[in-house]
């Protein structure tokens, strides 16, 4: 039916559906289920989400190496003070993609996003924008749907692995996710949509993966919290009416491409960045009594 | 598009991470399906990336978990040690080298109740994204990705097993999608592996068992 971006709006264009409604028609052929069995499943992931958005919130999680431990409480205690410099959302945003991300380290129950180290970013994005806007639970399911739909082609037309691309790949992928979704919930259209996409993947292009001891900590829960960000304001431009002069599926390319020209020492293997610093040397020596 | 959007917001797991906890817990789990009777034991052969980095991503809590039977979303997961302790199971973690493995393998030894039948081995890896791939069961090499129905079965190589094992599955109307032999010797001990297009009911299970010189049956759901 699609294989790309462009061929999907093409066929949303056609037909004059909602992007959602083309990623429906495909799940439903490639599993024989009805729009409500998809509804179903989609709902129950969102239900994993949502409890992981909220879990790190008021209690911290233990987390091997502590590294992390705690930063979501901080932080969701300065966002419902109210004297902020970005506003509620912008910093309940980001408080919930740290809790996703801190009982995903403390080994609770997560829902991959496109992965685990990148799980806070679409959940944060969509419980905070269906808060913002009022939306209806089955509002908030055809942003997640619209949100997959697209992830799955950058699976397929690239990678969502940190190994293979770095957190480009990874948290990237999530915030052009998580942009999607955004647009699909405020109304916009399915061109705002790919553009939102592309200018938050652009926006991150890049970015190496580089964690702390090898651990799924530092920088990621940083990174949840700020390519969340990415998310809301890549889609606030393309509602702006800002087009990405290169398209969805070029970025998308141009993304993997990056990934290929990355050396290994910044795909997830803790060998650069960050993960090579005097102090995230040390923290290595400390947990695991040796570097990697 | 041929890639499900709950392969992107999924799998629904217990983190830090796909590929080193979500990945080893079902490659225990599907271990343990394959060894089908009660275990004392399990000793872990840790491989590559699984070797160096276990501990900080808990893969040791989940292939332990995976052993005693808990999916990759069950929060029970962490707590794995100590309901080994309570289910009176052992189990030990060692380096091993295993040539042109993945990053991420591991040998499992399970050592059986039945003191009088040789330890159970299978040997697999965590390929990204929770995915499994087990490539040796009992020192026969194998290709299981558990993601469709699947027959393991032992059998003699003789003439004609093969064709009575299709033939019963062809009269419970169940398409064969992949099917693999192998055997250790001609006549000898021998391997195969089938994926179906449908789960197998229990009771054509139990008919295969009933073909001459077939050893052992065991079905795995798609999973």
């Amino acid at each position: 039916m699609y294989s790309n971006t462009r061929e999907l709006l093409a066929i949303s264009r056609e037909r004059g559906l909602a992007l959602w409604q083309v990623i429906l028609e495909n799940e439903q052929q490639l599993h024989e289920m009805t729009e409500t069995q998809v509804f179903e499943l989609l709902a129950q992931r969102y239900a994993v989400m949502a409890a992981s958005a909220s879990k790190a919130l008021e209690q911290p999680c233990r987390t091997a190496g502590s590294l992390i431990e705690g930063i979501t409480q901080d932080q969701y205690a300065y966002a419902k003070k109210g004297e902020t410099l970005c506003g509620p959302l912008i910093n309940r945003v980001m408080a919930r993609a740290l809790s996703c991300s801190e009982v995903n380290a403390s080994m609770g129950r997560i829902c991959a996003a496109p992965t685990a180290g990148s799980c806070g970013i679409l959940p944060a994005v969509l419980i905070s924008v269906s808060e913002q806007l009022g939306c209806t639970s089955r509002q908030t399911l055809e942003g997640l749907l619209t949100a997959s739909g697209i992830g799955a082609i950058m699976m397929k037309n690239a990678t969502v692995s940190g190994a293979e691309g770095g957190c480009q790949a990874e948290c990237g992928v999530a915030a052009a996710m998580a942009a999607a979704a955004a647009v699909q919930m405020a109304g916009g259209n399915p061109s705002m949509i790919m553009n939102a996409c592309a200018l938050a993947l652009m926006n991150v292009m890049g970015l190496v993966c580089d964690p702390v001891a090898g651990l799924v900590q530092v920088p990621c829960a940083q990174r949840n919290a700020s390519q969340a960000v990415n998310a809301l304001l890549s889609a606030d431009l393309a509602m702006g009416g800002m087009v990405s002069i290169i398209p969805l599926d070029e970025v998308i390319e141009a993304m993997y491409r990056v990934g290929r020209l990355m050396p290994y020492q910044l795909r997830e293997t803790a060998l650069g960045g960050l993960a090579a610093t005097p102090t995230g040397r040390a923290i290595s020596n400390k947990i695991f009594g040796g570097p990697l | 598009m041929d890639i499900s959007i709950f392969e992107v917001a999924g799998p629904v797991m217990i983190g830090p991470s796909s590929s080193h906890t979500a990945g080893a817990a079902k490659l225990a789990r599907v271990a343990r399906i394959l060894v089908g009777q009660p275990f004392s034991h399990v000793s872990f052969g840790l491989h590559g990336s699984f070797a160096r980095t276990y501990k900080g991503h808990g893969t040791d809590r989940a292939l332990v978990a995976g052993a005693l039977g808990l999916r990759e979303d069950d929060e029970r997961l962490a707590r794995s040690f100590e309901l080994a302790a309570t289910q009176g199971i052992t189990f030990d973690f060692h380096e091993i080298e295993l040539d042109g493995a993945h990053e991420n393998s591991v040998k499992i030894t399970f050592t059986l109740k039945d003191r009088l039948q040789p330890p159970f081995t299978v040997v697999g890896s965590s390929v990204g994204g929770g995915q499994i791939l087990i490539t040796e069961i009992n020192g026969f090499e194998a290709e299981l990705t558990a993601q469709s129905p699947t027959l393991i079965i032992s059998q003699y190589d003789k003439k004609g097993v093969v064709s009575e094992v299709s033939t019963v599955l062809a009269n419970h109307n169940i398409n064969i999608g992949v099917m693999k032999l192998s055997r250790k010797g001609k006549g000898e001990l021998a391997s195969c592996i089938i994926e179906t297009d449908g789960e197998v009911p229990a009771a054509v299970v139990e008919s295969l068992r009933q073909i001459k010189n077939v050893l052992t049956v065991c079905a795995i759901s798609a999973i």
